[in-house]
């Protein structure tokens, strides 16, 4: 065998920076050979995916757009991947929080009053937690997994949305389209560069990553929830509460998707619509481990991501390639990623042991 | 679930069938100047191993005759278990040579070792717990035999050297000494010339290590050599025949064990004269930790049920509960210390004040310290720095925290003290825990929790597995906490560290817990007994100290 794997003796942290950048290249090269084999010249592809997308300032602006959302969740996710607790229904939170968010343009659209767009942005949180919370009660109480519970949510909230905007909630002058009012200008987030669509949610996000990383570093609670993830009987030991820390990572992830989901209709939308998000809760979880697990890493890898959205669009307005390119892609990285995950704990050897030995003894 | 993973992968022990398992002969230019002795069964000609940063072998020479119980003593470490991993084939050496029977040999793979003749028991054991005995060997044995027949086979092996055994019982039903006899016999099947016995006696009562000790001399006077990995330097005084010496991956000598005191050969493994723990005269006041009534039902099959364990501990006194693990001590460490409430308050008391059913926090806030005898994943987060490390207890009473949030820099000077007090060696209070060894880890614990001067203090295995330097260091700092004024809490297997450390000493067997004895009343044969379960007749010879 020309190739060994060798356990390292701890784990390096080089490569727990570096498999990252391994994937994305490992991504850009199959991606080659995807878009070759559908026929389509692969260098040009990719520069329409990758590079065209963000070659003038509105492009930029949409990456930004786009990151927003996935890293508000994926940090929100990853206080829970921490702790051993794997939230996947991000997507699901999503959609409740800008549901709740949403009730109060809908049930108030003439209202300018200026704590209009503040109270939706708390409504969109707590619409986020009450959705997550489920899973928390389901899993303290009856020790369900969550991974089932998060994740089949998501179905019953895409459908509560559905529900509402096919009925009560439908504008009654839009022409029977499936849509809420368009909301009122008391209820937008307002623009912050002219000539984009770029908002304050975007600043939001920003603000959310860094007191996470605050929170994850600095707290006692953020300690906990790292403790109890690495090693449960330490946390015992240290006397935490797994239950405790199951809500708080929970409520926390659910919150942050909620408000992702608030500004998502409140920004970019405007309204309320039957798919408000293209996969974001789900793209998120690929964010979250990109970054691994880390504020700041998360930040890049939110912009990675939506980099991948945006791509996914160009190829499709100008090569005509299909949408779900932007998914294999994004499936790939995670793909390469988990794999090159290994090299953090092995490192790869080329000769074998006895060849080493013969070349000592000899 | 999990002790049939552990046991998968120390299987791969066991089953590698390896293509190339031919001896390969390898003609040294030196054979002819260091033949090995006639009657010798296995010889090593400076044999070195280096790994990444450590020599653990360095050109050590060694041999083994026929019939012969040689004993490889040194402290972890010191390059016993390297050596031995080298005889059974699971390391290569990078340079020397082995000859077995006087021929030099090639041993490429545990397998090769088992076709050569070599067997080893391992330490810990490599046995599927769902399974029977039968089955277990019969995964492991590369023989023709199945079923009833290699079920008569084993009954009569396990008669012939007296290792009761029955082929048919399930591994989880049996003692921790009976899935010792499954190993060995599951050696004694292939009938090996050599037999390696790694810290035998470390899980067994004094009377299951004679009885252990019966069957090897019969295997040895039947021509078998056992090489016998210990660090507890009485019974290899009683048992074996030669003995070497190692210190820091090399042979520092040979010797005749029983020509040779217990004292001399300690310093010769540490390799300097070791200072015995001394205690101060005690002053041993009023009762600060009792523990009333405490029963606890076993979660599972696997689990351990407490039954109605009581005692109390003085200031100032030293109390020690010995038993043979599994007994129920880490059930009990765990209600002793908050991660486990029991169902009644006045179940444990610290200070008067009862706290059955108080958490972890809220004990420590009464003056109790736990080292539990887990360290790394237990006592400490092994992915974590030293600095990180020192929040998992006492954050509150050191000053680490305030409002919620961590003060790294009182957590640093803190962990620079600990490191400071205790010597640990360490490359900075930055790196991960899991990067310090056993004994450097667990002074750090011990340090931990012995600054937050406790009222109360708990350790289990306080030094399981580390090397004598740190063992005596850690056992000072535990009677320099009791003459302070603290009460301390010993659970231990190690006989020897309770009758050194302790007042009284109780023993815990099958989750129940002794009454406890004054420890100038107790020998270690009659501990022992005690270990075993024999509380009635024990009362009669020993009588109760409280």
């Amino acid at each position: 065998m020309p190739i060994r794997l060798v356990a390292r003796q701890t784990h390096s942290r080089l490569m727990t920076w570096l498999t990252p950048i391994i994937a994305l290249v490992l991504s850009l090269i199959a991606g080659c050979v995807v878009f070759s084999l559908l026929g389509y010249p692969p260098l040009k592809s990719l520069y329409t995916f990758f590079l065209a997308p963000i070659s003038d300032l509105y492009g930029v602006s949409e990456l930004f757009i786009k990151a927003a959302p996935l890293a508000m969740i994926a940090v929100g996710l990853s206080m829970g991947f921490r702790a051993n607790v794997w939230n996947i229904g991000a997507e699901g939170q999503l959609t409740i929080g800008a549901i709740v968010g949403s009730a109060l343009p809908v049930y108030f659209p003439e209202s300018d009053n200026a704590l209009m767009l503040p109270a939706m942005l708390v409504l969109g949180v707590l619409g986020g937690m009450a959705w997550a919370s489920i899973p928390a009660f389901l899993k303290t109480k009856m020790n369900t997994n969550e991974i089932l519970t998060s994740l089949l949510l998501v179905y019953v909230a895409v459908l509560v949305l559905s529900t509402l905007v096919h009925g009560p909630w439908r504008d009654p002058g839009g022409y029977n389209f499936p849509e809420s009012v368009v909301f009122q200008d008391a209820a937008v987030i307002p623009g912050i560069l002219s000539g984009t669509r770029l908002h304050g949610g975007t600043i939001i996000a920003l603000l959310v990553v860094l007191s996470v990383w605050l929170l994850f570093s600095r707290t006692v609670a953020g300690f906990q929830v790292r403790v109890a993830g690495l090693a449960p009987n330490a946390a015992r030991y240290t006397g935490i509460h797994f239950n405790r820390v199951i809500w708080y990572v929970l409520l926390g992830a659910g919150g942050l998707a909620g408000l992702a989901g608030i500004i998502e209709v409140a920004g970019p939308i405007g309204q309320l619509q039957p798919i408000i998000s293209p996969g974001y809760g789900f793209s998120a979880i690929i964010v979250a481990f990109l970054g691994r697990l880390h504020p700041i890493g998360i930040l890049f890898a939110s912009l990675v991501l939506a980099l991948s959205y945006l791509g996914g669009e160009f190829v499709q307005i100008k090569m005509g390639l299909p949408l779900g390119i932007a998914g294999v892609f994004q499936g790939m990285l995670l793909f390469f990623l988990l794999a090159s995950d290994l090299l953090i704990n092995y490192r790869v050897e080329w000769r074998t042991s006895r060849k080493f030995d013969r070349a000592r003894t000899d | 679930m999990w002790s049939c993973l552990t046991g998968l992968a120390s299987l791969e022990n066991w089953i590698q069938p390896d293509p190339e398992s031919v001896p390969v002969r390898t003609r040294d230019p030196n054979e002819f100047i260091a033949m090995p002795a006639s009657n010798s069964l296995l010889s090593m000609r400076g044999i070195t191993k280096a790994f990444p940063g450590v020599v653990a072998n360095d050109s050590i020479d060694f041999e083994i005759a026929e019939g012969n119980i040689h004993a490889l003593l040194g402290e972890n470490g010191a390059g016993k278990s390297t050596l031995v991993k080298i005889i059974y084939g699971y390391y290569s050496a990078d340079a020397g040579t082995i000859y077995w029977q006087g021929e030099p040999a090639k041993i490429s793979s545990p397998a090769h070792a088992r076709q050569m003749g070599i067997g080893m028991v391992f330490q810990h054991f490599s046995l599927f717990e769902a399974m029977t005995v039968r089955e277990n060997i019969e995964l492991a044995v590369t023989s023709r035999k199945k079923g009833v027949e290699l079920s008569d086979e084993i009954r009569s092996v396990s008669d012939a050297y007296g290792l009761e055994l029955d082929p048919d019982r399930d591994v989880f039903s049996l003692s921790v000494g009976e899935r010792q006899r499954v190993e060995i016999v599951r050696c004694l099947l292939q009938s090996p010339k050599l037999l390696i016995m790694d810290e035998p006696t470390s899980v067994l009562t004094p009377q299951e290590a004679d009885k252990l000790f019966t069957v090897l001399r019969r295997l040895a006077d039947q021509g078998c050599a056992v090489l016998y990995i210990s660090h507890k330097l009485e019974e290899i005084r009683v048992l074996c025949h030669h003995a070497t010496i190692l210190r820091q991956g090399k042979v520092v000598t040979q010797c005749d064990p029983t020509q040779v005191d217990t004292k001399e050969l300690a310093e010769l493994m540490i390799g300097r004269s070791l200072k015995p723990p001394t205690a101060k005269a005690k002053k041993t006041g009023q009762v600060v930790f009792s523990v009333r009534n405490l029963c606890r039902a076993a979660e599972s099959e696997r689990n351990i049920s407490l039954k109605d364990i009581s005692f109390d501990v003085r200031t100032g006194e030293v109390f020690g509960i010995a038993g043979v693990a599994g007994n129920g001590q880490t059930e009990l460490l765990g209600m002793l210390s908050g991660e486990v409430l029991a169902d009644q308050d006045s179940a444990v008391s610290i200070d008067n004040v009862d706290c059955g059913r108080a958490g972890v926090q809220a004990r420590r806030d009464l003056g109790l310290a736990s080292v539990p005898e887990e360290r790394l994943g237990h006592g400490v987060v092994g992915n974590m720095s030293l600095t990180e490390n020192v929040f998992l207890s006492g954050h509150e009473k050191y000053g680490l925290s305030k409002n919620l949030l961590m003060h790294f820099s009182n957590a640093r000077s803190y962990s620079q003290k600990i490191c400071d007090e205790f010597d640990v060696r360490h490359s900075g209070i930055h790196v991960d825990a899991s990067s310090l060894s056993g004994g450097n880890l667990q002074k750090f614990l011990m340090g931990r929790e012995i600054l937050q001067y406790p009222a109360v203090m708990i350790a289990s295995q306080p030094t399981w597995g580390i090397d004598a330097g740190s063992q005596a260091a850690i056992h000072q700092s535990l009677l320099d906490l009791a003459e302070n004024g603290a009460a301390v809490i010993v659970i231990s297997q190690d006989l020897d560290e309770l009758m050194a450390l302790c007042d009284r000493i109780s023993v815990m067997f099958a989750g129940q817990l002794s009454e406890s004895y004054s420890v100038s009343s107790l020998t270690a044969q009659s501990i022992g007994l005690l270990m075993g379960g024999a509380q009635v007749e024990l009362n009669q010879d020993v009588g109760n100290a409280n």
